[in-house]
Protein backbone atom coordinates (compact mmCIF):
# COMPACT_ATOMS: atom_id res chain seq x y z
CA UNK A 1 0.00 0.00 0.00
CA UNK A 2 1.36 3.33 -0.59
CA UNK A 3 1.93 5.74 1.91
CA UNK A 4 -1.21 7.20 3.03
CA UNK A 5 0.55 10.21 4.07
CA UNK A 6 0.03 11.24 0.42
CA UNK A 7 -3.18 11.49 0.30
CA UNK A 8 -5.13 14.19 0.29
CA UNK A 9 -9.19 14.81 1.28
CA UNK A 10 -10.90 13.66 -1.00
CA UNK A 11 -8.97 10.56 -1.46
CA UNK A 12 -8.84 9.86 2.04
CA UNK A 13 -12.91 9.96 2.63
CA UNK A 14 -13.05 7.85 -0.72
CA UNK A 15 -10.58 5.48 0.51
CA UNK A 16 -12.14 5.16 3.79
CA UNK A 17 -15.82 4.71 2.07
CA UNK A 18 -14.68 2.49 -0.17
CA UNK A 19 -12.96 0.23 2.40
CA UNK A 20 -9.23 0.55 0.82
CA UNK A 21 -7.94 1.56 4.02
CA UNK A 22 -9.51 2.18 7.51
CA UNK A 23 -9.41 5.66 9.12
CA UNK A 24 -7.79 4.21 11.79
CA UNK A 25 -5.24 3.17 9.51
CA UNK A 26 -5.09 6.90 8.46
CA UNK A 27 -5.25 8.29 11.46
CA UNK A 28 -2.46 6.28 12.79
CA UNK A 29 -0.17 7.13 9.66
CA UNK A 30 -0.89 11.14 10.07
CA UNK A 31 -0.11 10.37 14.29
CA UNK A 32 3.28 9.23 13.23
CA UNK A 33 3.73 11.82 11.01
CA UNK A 34 3.16 14.36 13.73
CA UNK A 35 5.54 13.16 15.80
CA UNK A 36 8.20 12.93 13.43
CA UNK A 37 7.81 16.56 12.71
CA UNK A 38 8.96 18.06 15.34
CA UNK A 39 12.16 20.38 14.08
CA UNK A 40 8.89 22.47 11.79
CA UNK A 41 7.50 23.47 14.69
CA UNK A 42 3.95 23.34 13.46
CA UNK A 43 1.87 22.40 16.63
CA UNK A 44 1.67 24.24 19.78
CA UNK A 45 -0.62 20.93 20.97
CA UNK A 46 -0.80 17.30 19.43
CA UNK A 47 -3.64 15.68 19.76
CA UNK A 48 -3.38 12.03 18.61
CA UNK A 49 -6.03 10.46 20.56
CA UNK A 50 -8.79 12.45 19.17
CA UNK A 51 -7.65 11.78 15.99
CA UNK A 52 -7.89 8.00 16.81
CA UNK A 53 -11.47 8.59 18.55
CA UNK A 54 -13.08 10.30 15.14
CA UNK A 55 -11.24 7.59 13.09
CA UNK A 56 -13.10 5.18 15.04
CA UNK A 57 -16.40 6.48 14.93
CA UNK A 58 -16.30 6.26 11.18
CA UNK A 59 -14.54 2.87 11.07
CA UNK A 60 -17.94 2.11 13.10
CA UNK A 61 -20.48 3.73 11.16
CA UNK A 62 -19.13 2.58 7.84
CA UNK A 63 -19.13 -1.04 9.47
CA UNK A 64 -22.46 -0.71 10.43
CA UNK A 65 -23.78 0.44 7.14
CA UNK A 66 -24.30 4.04 7.53
CA UNK A 67 -23.88 6.91 4.99
CA UNK A 68 -20.54 8.38 6.24
CA UNK A 69 -20.47 12.40 6.34
CA UNK A 70 -18.10 14.49 3.38
CA UNK A 71 -14.89 14.28 5.68
CA UNK A 72 -15.41 11.00 7.40
CA UNK A 73 -11.68 9.86 8.50
CA UNK A 74 -9.96 12.97 7.19
CA UNK A 75 -7.77 14.03 10.12
CA UNK A 76 -6.95 17.39 10.37
CA UNK A 77 -4.64 20.10 11.46
CA UNK A 78 -6.51 22.73 13.56
CA UNK A 79 -5.02 26.82 13.62
CA UNK A 80 -4.47 27.21 17.03
CA UNK A 81 -7.24 29.93 16.60
CA UNK A 82 -10.11 27.85 16.95
CA UNK A 83 -11.50 26.85 20.71
CA UNK A 84 -11.94 23.54 20.98
CA UNK A 85 -13.26 21.96 24.60
CA UNK A 86 -11.00 20.70 27.12
CA UNK A 87 -7.81 21.10 24.34
CA UNK A 88 -5.58 24.18 25.23
CA UNK A 89 -6.32 27.18 22.88
CA UNK A 90 -3.51 30.06 22.66
CA UNK A 91 -3.67 32.04 19.69
CA UNK A 92 -0.03 31.49 20.37
CA UNK A 93 0.26 33.99 23.00
CA UNK A 94 1.77 33.22 26.42
CA UNK A 95 -1.37 35.16 27.77
CA UNK A 96 -3.54 32.47 26.74
CA UNK A 97 -1.49 29.79 28.09
CA UNK A 98 -3.10 26.78 29.96
CA UNK A 99 -6.53 28.26 28.43
CA UNK A 100 -9.02 25.01 27.75
CA UNK A 101 -12.04 26.18 26.50
CA UNK A 102 -15.00 25.08 27.58
CA UNK A 103 -16.93 25.38 24.41
CA UNK A 104 -16.20 24.06 20.59
CA UNK A 105 -15.98 26.55 18.47
CA UNK A 106 -18.70 26.43 15.04
CA UNK A 107 -15.93 26.22 12.56
CA UNK A 108 -14.17 22.97 14.47
CA UNK A 109 -17.79 21.44 15.49
CA UNK A 110 -18.38 21.24 11.49
CA UNK A 111 -15.77 19.32 11.18
CA UNK A 112 -15.68 17.00 13.83
CA UNK A 113 -19.97 16.61 12.63
CA UNK A 114 -18.29 15.89 8.81
CA UNK A 115 -16.33 12.84 10.35
CA UNK A 116 -13.28 14.94 10.72
CA UNK A 117 -10.86 14.27 13.34
CA UNK A 118 -7.98 16.37 14.85
CA UNK A 119 -4.06 16.01 14.69
CA UNK A 120 -3.12 18.73 17.34
CA UNK A 121 -3.24 22.40 16.92
CA UNK A 122 -0.95 24.29 14.96
CA UNK A 123 1.03 27.46 15.97
CA UNK A 124 0.39 30.46 14.18
CA UNK A 125 1.18 34.31 14.41
CA UNK A 126 0.37 35.78 17.76
CA UNK A 127 -3.01 36.54 17.51
CA UNK A 128 -3.24 35.68 13.74
CA UNK A 129 -0.47 39.41 13.65
CA UNK A 130 2.41 38.78 11.66
CA UNK A 131 3.27 37.14 7.60
CA UNK A 132 5.88 35.14 9.08
CA UNK A 133 5.01 32.95 11.74
CA UNK A 134 7.41 34.89 13.95
CA UNK A 135 5.54 36.11 16.29
CA UNK A 136 4.24 32.97 18.26
CA UNK A 137 5.05 33.10 21.80
CA UNK A 138 5.86 29.12 20.88
CA UNK A 139 8.55 29.80 18.71
CA UNK A 140 8.79 30.13 15.14
CA UNK A 141 7.24 27.77 12.71
CA UNK A 142 10.12 26.01 9.79
CA UNK A 143 9.14 25.38 6.35
CA UNK A 144 9.50 22.55 5.24
CA UNK A 145 10.80 24.04 1.80
CA UNK A 146 14.45 24.83 1.45
CA UNK A 147 16.26 26.71 -1.55
CA UNK A 148 17.88 24.63 -3.77
CA UNK A 149 21.17 26.79 -3.36
CA UNK A 150 22.46 23.93 -1.01
CA UNK A 151 22.42 26.14 2.10
CA UNK A 152 20.29 25.20 4.85
CA UNK A 153 18.73 28.97 5.49
CA UNK A 154 15.48 27.96 7.71
CA UNK A 155 12.92 29.65 5.70
CA UNK A 156 9.31 30.85 6.33
CA UNK A 157 6.16 29.48 5.99
CA UNK A 158 4.43 32.49 6.20
CA UNK A 159 1.48 33.78 8.13
CA UNK A 160 -0.02 33.88 10.40
CA UNK A 161 -1.20 30.72 9.09
CA UNK A 162 2.34 29.20 8.94
CA UNK A 163 1.62 26.00 11.05
CA UNK A 164 -1.04 24.78 8.57
CA UNK A 165 0.82 25.89 5.50
CA UNK A 166 3.48 23.69 7.11
CA UNK A 167 1.71 20.39 7.74
CA UNK A 168 -0.27 20.68 4.63
CA UNK A 169 2.89 20.93 2.17
CA UNK A 170 5.19 18.42 4.24
CA UNK A 171 2.61 15.55 3.85
CA UNK A 172 2.07 15.86 7.65
CA UNK A 173 -1.73 16.14 7.86
CA UNK A 174 -3.96 16.18 4.51
CA UNK A 175 -5.54 19.99 5.15
CA UNK A 176 -6.08 22.34 8.06
CA UNK A 177 -7.87 25.20 8.84
CA UNK A 178 -6.70 28.87 8.61
CA UNK A 179 -8.04 32.46 8.83
CA UNK A 180 -7.59 35.16 6.99
CA UNK A 181 -7.80 39.10 8.21
CA UNK A 182 -5.85 40.32 5.61
CA UNK A 183 -4.06 37.47 3.58
CA UNK A 184 -3.10 34.92 6.21
CA UNK A 185 -4.36 32.21 4.29
CA UNK A 186 -3.66 32.52 1.10
CA UNK A 187 0.21 34.21 1.62
CA UNK A 188 1.18 31.19 3.55
CA UNK A 189 -0.86 28.69 1.17
CA UNK A 190 1.61 30.92 -1.60
CA UNK A 191 4.90 30.20 0.18
CA UNK A 192 4.59 26.56 0.58
CA UNK A 193 2.89 25.57 -3.00
CA UNK A 194 -0.29 24.40 -1.30
CA UNK A 195 -4.05 26.04 -2.27
CA UNK A 196 -6.26 27.93 0.29
CA UNK A 197 -9.61 30.13 -0.10
CA UNK A 198 -10.78 32.65 2.00
CA UNK A 199 -14.43 32.83 0.97
CA UNK A 200 -17.04 35.61 1.30
CA UNK A 201 -16.77 37.14 4.73
CA UNK A 202 -19.75 35.76 6.82
CA UNK A 203 -19.66 32.35 5.23
CA UNK A 204 -17.87 31.01 8.23
CA UNK A 205 -19.05 31.55 11.89
CA UNK A 206 -16.95 33.68 13.66
CA UNK A 207 -18.23 32.20 16.74
CA UNK A 208 -15.68 30.70 18.92
CA UNK A 209 -12.60 31.89 17.03
CA UNK A 210 -10.27 34.16 18.70
CA UNK A 211 -10.84 37.39 17.72
CA UNK A 212 -8.17 39.78 15.83
CA UNK A 213 -10.00 42.39 13.82
CA UNK A 214 -13.75 40.98 13.57
CA UNK A 215 -15.06 42.98 10.49
CA UNK A 216 -12.05 41.04 8.84
CA UNK A 217 -11.65 37.59 10.00
CA UNK A 218 -12.98 34.72 8.19
CA UNK A 219 -12.00 31.68 8.15
CA UNK A 220 -11.31 29.02 5.37
CA UNK A 221 -9.17 25.57 3.82
CA UNK A 222 -5.89 25.18 3.24
CA UNK A 223 -5.20 21.69 1.21
CA UNK A 224 -3.13 20.15 -1.76
CA UNK A 225 -5.71 20.74 -3.78
CA UNK A 226 -8.56 23.02 -5.51
CA UNK A 227 -11.61 19.92 -4.95
CA UNK A 228 -10.31 19.54 -1.41
CA UNK A 229 -10.31 22.78 -0.67
CA UNK A 230 -14.02 22.80 -2.04
CA UNK A 231 -14.89 20.36 -0.04
CA UNK A 232 -13.19 20.83 3.30
CA UNK A 233 -14.60 24.87 2.70
CA UNK A 234 -18.56 23.08 2.59
CA UNK A 235 -17.80 21.62 5.89
CA UNK A 236 -16.85 24.50 7.44
CA UNK A 237 -19.35 27.15 6.41
CA UNK A 238 -23.35 27.66 6.64
CA UNK A 239 -25.40 30.05 9.20
CA UNK A 240 -24.48 30.57 13.00
CA UNK A 241 -27.03 32.63 14.84
CA UNK A 242 -24.42 32.82 17.35
CA UNK A 243 -22.37 35.33 14.77
CA UNK A 244 -24.40 38.32 14.36
CA UNK A 245 -22.37 38.69 11.00
CA UNK A 246 -22.94 35.29 9.67
CA UNK A 247 -24.34 34.69 6.25
CA UNK A 248 -28.16 33.58 6.29
CA UNK A 249 -27.56 31.28 3.41
CA UNK A 250 -27.68 27.92 2.19
CA UNK A 251 -24.28 26.66 1.60
CA UNK A 252 -23.60 26.30 -1.86
CA UNK A 253 -22.38 22.67 -3.13
CA UNK A 254 -18.96 23.89 -4.17
CA UNK A 255 -17.21 20.40 -4.72
CA UNK A 256 -20.03 19.09 -7.46
CA UNK A 257 -20.13 22.57 -9.39
CA UNK A 258 -16.45 22.53 -10.17
CA UNK A 259 -16.05 23.14 -13.65
CA UNK A 260 -12.72 24.21 -14.92
CA UNK A 261 -13.71 25.87 -18.31
CA UNK A 262 -13.42 29.05 -18.10
CA UNK A 263 -15.47 29.54 -21.74
CA UNK A 264 -17.95 32.93 -21.56
CA UNK A 265 -16.26 34.10 -18.55
CA UNK A 266 -13.79 37.24 -18.46
CA UNK A 267 -10.73 37.44 -16.02
CA UNK A 268 -9.89 40.96 -15.24
CA UNK A 269 -6.42 42.41 -14.88
CA UNK A 270 -5.74 44.81 -12.74
CA UNK A 271 -3.24 47.25 -13.62
CA UNK A 272 -2.36 48.67 -9.84
CA UNK A 273 -1.29 45.09 -9.05
CA UNK A 274 2.07 45.72 -11.10
CA UNK A 275 3.99 47.20 -7.75
CA UNK A 276 7.75 48.55 -7.85
CA UNK A 277 10.87 45.71 -7.42
CA UNK A 278 8.47 43.18 -8.17
CA UNK A 279 10.97 40.21 -8.99
CA UNK A 280 10.51 38.91 -12.62
CA UNK A 281 9.54 35.85 -11.99
CA UNK A 282 6.79 37.09 -10.26
CA UNK A 283 5.56 39.46 -13.03
CA UNK A 284 6.29 36.26 -15.16
CA UNK A 285 3.85 33.59 -13.31
CA UNK A 286 1.23 36.41 -13.46
CA UNK A 287 2.01 36.33 -17.23
CA UNK A 288 1.55 32.81 -17.39
CA UNK A 289 -1.15 32.68 -15.19
CA UNK A 290 -3.12 34.85 -17.99
CA UNK A 291 -2.13 32.53 -21.21
CA UNK A 292 -3.40 29.58 -18.65
CA UNK A 293 -7.06 31.64 -18.12
CA UNK A 294 -7.13 32.12 -21.91
CA UNK A 295 -6.29 28.52 -22.90
CA UNK A 296 -8.83 27.98 -20.59
CA UNK A 297 -11.23 29.90 -22.85
CA UNK A 298 -11.54 33.04 -21.12
CA UNK A 299 -11.10 36.63 -22.55
CA UNK A 300 -8.85 38.72 -20.56
CA UNK A 301 -9.40 42.00 -19.56
CA UNK A 302 -7.63 44.97 -18.29
CA UNK A 303 -9.21 46.84 -15.23
CA UNK A 304 -8.60 49.40 -12.90
CA UNK A 305 -8.65 49.42 -9.03
CA UNK A 306 -7.37 53.00 -8.88
CA UNK A 307 -7.67 52.92 -5.02
CA UNK A 308 -5.47 49.47 -4.38
CA UNK A 309 -2.22 51.96 -3.14
CA UNK A 310 -4.35 52.60 -0.08
CA UNK A 311 -5.43 49.19 0.98
CA UNK A 312 -2.79 48.88 3.13
CA UNK A 313 -2.49 52.14 5.19
CA UNK A 314 -6.64 51.53 5.60
CA UNK A 315 -5.96 47.92 6.84
CA UNK A 316 -3.05 49.16 9.26
CA UNK A 317 -5.44 51.06 10.66
CA UNK A 318 -8.68 49.36 10.84
CA UNK A 319 -6.86 46.08 11.61
CA UNK A 320 -5.29 47.73 15.03
CA UNK A 321 -8.67 49.37 15.97
CA UNK A 322 -10.35 46.47 15.85
CA UNK A 323 -7.38 44.48 17.99
CA UNK A 324 -7.32 47.26 20.15
CA UNK A 325 -10.96 46.99 20.72
CA UNK A 326 -10.98 42.78 20.87
CA UNK A 327 -7.80 42.35 22.95
CA UNK A 328 -9.48 44.40 25.82
CA UNK A 329 -10.42 41.27 27.23
CA UNK A 330 -7.32 39.79 28.08
CA UNK A 331 -6.97 41.15 31.57
CA UNK A 332 -6.22 38.33 33.63
CA UNK A 333 -9.86 38.44 35.26
CA UNK A 334 -11.32 36.04 33.69
CA UNK A 335 -9.24 33.35 31.57
CA UNK A 336 -5.62 33.04 30.88
CA UNK A 337 -2.88 34.51 32.57
CA UNK A 338 -2.62 37.05 35.60
CA UNK A 339 0.49 38.91 36.60
CA UNK A 340 -0.12 40.14 40.07
CA UNK A 341 3.17 42.54 41.22
CA UNK A 342 3.41 42.31 45.34
CA UNK A 343 1.33 45.13 46.72
CA UNK A 344 -0.43 46.06 43.14
CA UNK A 345 -4.44 47.28 42.45
CA UNK A 346 -6.26 46.28 40.08
CA UNK A 347 -5.17 48.83 37.59
CA UNK A 348 -1.50 47.67 38.10
CA UNK A 349 -2.67 44.24 37.71
CA UNK A 350 -4.04 44.71 34.49
CA UNK A 351 -1.38 46.83 33.31
CA UNK A 352 1.22 43.96 34.30
CA UNK A 353 -0.74 40.92 32.83
CA UNK A 354 -0.76 42.90 29.81
CA UNK A 355 2.82 43.89 29.48
CA UNK A 356 3.86 40.41 30.28
CA UNK A 357 1.48 38.18 28.38
CA UNK A 358 1.69 40.07 25.08
CA UNK A 359 4.27 39.76 22.41
CA UNK A 360 6.08 42.56 20.85
CA UNK A 361 3.53 43.15 17.68
CA UNK A 362 1.00 42.22 19.27
CA UNK A 363 1.40 45.03 21.79
CA UNK A 364 2.51 47.70 18.99
CA UNK A 365 -0.30 46.99 16.53
CA UNK A 366 -3.06 47.52 20.36
CA UNK A 367 -0.53 50.70 20.55
CA UNK A 368 -1.30 52.02 17.26
CA UNK A 369 -4.87 50.89 17.33
CA UNK A 370 -5.57 52.76 20.55
CA UNK A 371 -3.78 55.86 19.14
CA UNK A 372 -5.73 55.85 16.18
CA UNK A 373 -8.81 55.62 18.20
CA UNK A 374 -8.33 58.16 20.84
CA UNK A 375 -9.80 61.32 21.42
CA UNK A 376 -8.92 64.09 18.46
CA UNK A 377 -7.59 61.61 15.97
CA UNK A 378 -10.49 59.05 15.49
CA UNK A 379 -11.80 60.98 12.52
CA UNK A 380 -8.43 61.72 10.89
CA UNK A 381 -7.53 58.29 11.25
CA UNK A 382 -10.65 55.39 11.24
CA UNK A 383 -13.17 57.30 10.21
CA UNK A 384 -10.93 58.00 6.99
CA UNK A 385 -9.89 54.57 6.79
CA UNK A 386 -13.27 53.30 6.39
CA UNK A 387 -14.08 56.05 4.00
CA UNK A 388 -11.06 54.22 2.04
CA UNK A 389 -12.69 51.04 2.75
CA UNK A 390 -15.64 51.94 0.92
CA UNK A 391 -13.72 53.47 -2.18
CA UNK A 392 -11.93 50.27 -2.37
CA UNK A 393 -14.83 48.03 -2.24
CA UNK A 394 -16.61 50.52 -4.74
CA UNK A 395 -13.22 50.04 -7.27
CA UNK A 396 -13.99 46.38 -7.14
CA UNK A 397 -17.96 46.92 -8.11
CA UNK A 398 -16.96 48.87 -11.08
CA UNK A 399 -14.53 45.70 -12.02
CA UNK A 400 -17.28 43.46 -11.78
CA UNK A 401 -19.13 45.56 -14.88
CA UNK A 402 -16.67 44.15 -16.99
CA UNK A 403 -15.03 40.80 -15.64
CA UNK A 404 -15.70 37.89 -13.17
CA UNK A 405 -13.23 36.98 -11.87
CA UNK A 406 -9.17 39.12 -11.20
CA UNK A 407 -6.32 37.34 -11.61
CA UNK A 408 -3.55 38.42 -9.34
CA UNK A 409 -0.06 37.09 -8.18
CA UNK A 410 -0.63 35.89 -4.30
CA UNK A 411 2.20 37.53 -2.49
CA UNK A 412 5.09 39.71 -3.97
CA UNK A 413 8.05 37.59 -3.51
CA UNK A 414 9.13 33.80 -2.78
CA UNK A 415 9.14 32.84 1.03
CA UNK A 416 11.76 34.67 2.82
CA UNK A 417 14.20 33.60 4.96
CA UNK A 418 13.09 33.68 8.78
CA UNK A 419 15.10 36.76 10.19
CA UNK A 420 15.30 38.73 6.93
CA UNK A 421 12.38 41.23 7.56
CA UNK A 422 11.23 40.86 11.06
CA UNK A 423 13.59 43.40 11.99
CA UNK A 424 11.47 46.21 9.87
CA UNK A 425 7.61 45.74 11.04
CA UNK A 426 6.12 48.15 7.69
CA UNK A 427 8.50 46.02 5.50
CA UNK A 428 6.72 43.03 7.08
CA UNK A 429 3.50 44.86 6.53
CA UNK A 430 4.15 45.02 2.59
CA UNK A 431 3.65 41.52 2.35
CA UNK A 432 0.06 41.88 1.97
CA UNK A 433 -0.50 44.15 -0.88
CA UNK A 434 -1.86 41.50 -2.90
CA UNK A 435 -4.01 39.79 -0.08
CA UNK A 436 -5.36 42.80 1.90
CA UNK A 437 -8.00 44.73 -0.52
CA UNK A 438 -10.31 41.50 -1.33
CA UNK A 439 -10.20 41.39 2.37
CA UNK A 440 -11.24 44.53 3.11
CA UNK A 441 -13.84 44.34 0.50
CA UNK A 442 -15.08 41.16 2.35
CA UNK A 443 -14.55 38.67 -1.46
CA UNK A 444 -13.64 35.65 -1.97
CA UNK A 445 -10.18 34.93 -2.66
CA UNK A 446 -7.72 31.88 -3.43
CA UNK A 447 -4.34 31.41 -3.52
CA UNK A 448 -3.17 28.21 -6.10
CA UNK A 449 0.69 27.57 -6.70
CA UNK A 450 1.92 28.39 -10.17
CA UNK A 451 5.14 27.31 -10.34
CA UNK A 452 8.35 27.50 -9.01
CA UNK A 453 11.08 30.31 -8.73
CA UNK A 454 14.57 30.05 -9.71
CA UNK A 455 15.53 29.14 -5.69
CA UNK A 456 13.15 25.90 -6.30
CA UNK A 457 10.44 27.72 -4.05
CA UNK A 458 7.17 28.16 -4.98
CA UNK A 459 5.11 30.91 -6.73
CA UNK A 460 0.92 31.82 -6.05
CA UNK A 461 -1.62 33.03 -8.57
CA UNK A 462 -4.39 34.48 -6.72
CA UNK A 463 -7.80 34.08 -7.91
CA UNK A 464 -10.49 36.92 -6.30
CA UNK A 465 -14.31 36.99 -7.09
CA UNK A 466 -17.62 38.49 -6.54
CA UNK A 467 -18.61 38.34 -3.19
CA UNK A 468 -20.76 34.99 -2.88
CA UNK A 469 -19.07 33.79 -5.64
CA UNK A 470 -16.67 30.80 -4.44
CA UNK A 471 -17.65 28.61 -7.64
CA UNK A 472 -16.38 31.10 -9.44
CA UNK A 473 -13.09 31.74 -7.62
CA UNK A 474 -12.78 27.45 -7.12
CA UNK A 475 -13.61 27.30 -11.26
CA UNK A 476 -10.78 29.42 -12.10
CA UNK A 477 -8.39 28.04 -9.60
CA UNK A 478 -8.83 25.02 -10.92
CA UNK A 479 -8.46 25.67 -14.66
CA UNK A 480 -5.31 27.67 -13.11
CA UNK A 481 -4.50 23.97 -11.35
CA UNK A 482 -4.78 21.99 -14.21
CA UNK A 483 -2.90 23.80 -16.65
CA UNK A 484 0.28 24.44 -13.87
CA UNK A 485 0.67 20.84 -13.17
CA UNK A 486 2.16 21.79 -9.73
CA UNK A 487 3.74 18.26 -8.67
CA UNK A 488 6.58 20.25 -6.38
CA UNK A 489 6.99 19.02 -3.12
CA UNK A 490 9.68 19.71 -0.21
CA UNK A 491 12.16 16.80 0.75
CA UNK A 492 11.98 15.51 3.97
CA UNK A 493 14.69 16.87 6.10
CA UNK A 494 12.72 17.17 9.47
CA UNK B 1 4.92 61.81 12.28
CA UNK B 2 7.08 61.67 15.07
CA UNK B 3 5.93 60.08 17.83
CA UNK B 4 7.39 61.06 21.29
CA UNK B 5 7.95 58.76 24.48
CA UNK B 6 5.85 60.68 26.20
CA UNK B 7 3.14 59.86 23.37
CA UNK B 8 4.03 56.18 23.74
CA UNK B 9 3.88 56.08 27.48
CA UNK B 10 0.37 58.05 27.36
CA UNK B 11 -1.41 55.43 25.01
CA UNK B 12 1.03 52.84 26.37
CA UNK B 13 -1.55 53.44 29.71
CA UNK B 14 -4.88 54.24 28.12
CA UNK B 15 -4.08 50.57 26.50
CA UNK B 16 -3.55 49.04 30.52
CA UNK B 17 0.25 48.09 29.00
CA UNK B 18 2.54 48.35 31.63
CA UNK B 19 6.25 50.28 29.83
CA UNK B 20 9.13 50.19 30.71
CA UNK B 21 11.28 53.83 29.80
CA UNK B 22 13.92 51.63 27.27
CA UNK B 23 10.91 50.28 25.73
CA UNK B 24 8.95 53.50 25.04
CA UNK B 25 12.05 54.75 23.32
CA UNK B 26 12.03 51.96 21.34
CA UNK B 27 8.37 51.94 20.47
CA UNK B 28 8.43 55.80 19.40
CA UNK B 29 10.14 56.23 16.17
CA UNK B 30 8.81 52.52 15.10
CA UNK B 31 4.82 53.86 15.96
CA UNK B 32 6.45 57.19 14.16
CA UNK B 33 7.38 55.77 11.34
CA UNK B 34 3.84 53.66 10.95
CA UNK B 35 1.80 56.59 11.44
CA UNK B 36 3.83 58.34 8.99
CA UNK B 37 2.93 55.94 6.96
CA UNK B 38 -0.72 55.65 7.49
CA UNK B 39 -0.75 59.07 6.96
CA UNK B 40 -0.82 58.92 3.31
CA UNK B 41 -4.41 58.18 3.53
CA UNK B 42 -5.46 62.13 4.04
CA UNK B 43 -4.20 62.57 0.42
CA UNK B 44 -7.41 60.70 -0.13
CA UNK B 45 -10.84 62.80 -1.48
CA UNK B 46 -13.25 61.62 0.79
CA UNK B 47 -15.91 64.46 1.08
CA UNK B 48 -18.43 62.34 -0.52
CA UNK B 49 -17.66 58.33 0.89
CA UNK B 50 -19.88 57.06 3.58
CA UNK B 51 -17.62 55.16 5.99
CA UNK B 52 -18.31 51.26 5.51
CA UNK B 53 -20.07 50.02 8.18
CA UNK B 54 -20.50 46.51 7.17
CA UNK B 55 -18.59 44.53 3.87
CA UNK B 56 -21.23 42.23 2.84
CA UNK B 57 -25.27 43.82 3.09
CA UNK B 58 -26.38 42.21 5.75
CA UNK B 59 -29.18 42.96 8.06
CA UNK B 60 -29.36 42.56 11.67
CA UNK B 61 -31.29 39.71 12.96
CA UNK B 62 -33.03 39.76 16.13
CA UNK B 63 -34.16 36.93 17.93
CA UNK B 64 -37.00 35.73 20.46
CA UNK B 65 -36.19 37.05 23.99
CA UNK B 66 -36.10 34.11 25.45
CA UNK B 67 -32.80 32.93 27.95
CA UNK B 68 -30.95 30.20 25.81
CA UNK B 69 -28.43 29.31 28.22
CA UNK B 70 -27.37 29.47 31.87
CA UNK B 71 -26.53 27.45 34.88
CA UNK B 72 -23.18 27.36 33.43
CA UNK B 73 -21.23 28.49 36.59
CA UNK B 74 -18.85 26.21 36.78
CA UNK B 75 -17.85 26.52 33.01
CA UNK B 76 -17.82 29.97 33.24
CA UNK B 77 -15.07 29.68 36.04
CA UNK B 78 -12.74 27.50 34.91
CA UNK B 79 -10.45 29.14 33.06
CA UNK B 80 -10.11 31.98 35.84
CA UNK B 81 -6.93 32.29 37.13
CA UNK B 82 -8.66 33.20 40.57
CA UNK B 83 -12.27 32.56 41.77
CA UNK B 84 -14.11 32.15 45.36
CA UNK B 85 -17.38 31.37 46.22
CA UNK B 86 -18.49 31.32 42.72
CA UNK B 87 -17.13 34.59 41.74
CA UNK B 88 -14.40 36.06 40.13
CA UNK B 89 -11.97 37.30 42.28
CA UNK B 90 -9.24 40.35 42.22
CA UNK B 91 -7.47 42.45 44.17
CA UNK B 92 -9.20 44.99 46.48
CA UNK B 93 -10.23 47.73 44.50
CA UNK B 94 -11.88 49.98 47.77
CA UNK B 95 -9.81 50.95 50.71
Amino acid sequence: MSDLTDLGIRQIRDGVAGGDFSAREVAEAFNAAVAAAKPLNAFIVETPDHALAAADKVDQARAAGDTLPSMAGVPIGMKDLFCTRGVQTTAASHILEGFKPEYESTVSQKLWDAGAGMLGKLNLDQFAMGSSNETSYFGNVISPWRRNDGGNALLAPGGSSGGSAAVVAGRIAPGATGTDTGGSIRQPAAFVGISGIKPTYGRCSRWGTIAFASSLDQAGPMARDVRDCAIMLEAMSGFDPKDATSLDLPVPQWDAGLNASMAGKRVGIPREYRVDKMPEEIEALWQQGIAWMRDAGAEIVEVSLPHTRYALPAYYIIAPAEASSNLARYDGVRFGQRDLPEGANLQDMYAATREAGFGDEVKRRILIGTYVLSAGFYDAYFTQASKVRALIAQDFERAWESCDVLLTPTAPSAAFALGEKSADPLAMYLNDVFTVPSSLAGLPAMSVPGGLDKAGLPLGLQVIGRALDEQGVLNAALAIEERAGFTARPERWW
Amino acid sequence: MSVDTATVKRVAKLARIAIRDEEASRLAPELGNILGWIEQLGEVDTSSVQPMTAVIPNHLRLRDDVVTDGNIRAQVLANAPQAEHGFFTVPKVIE
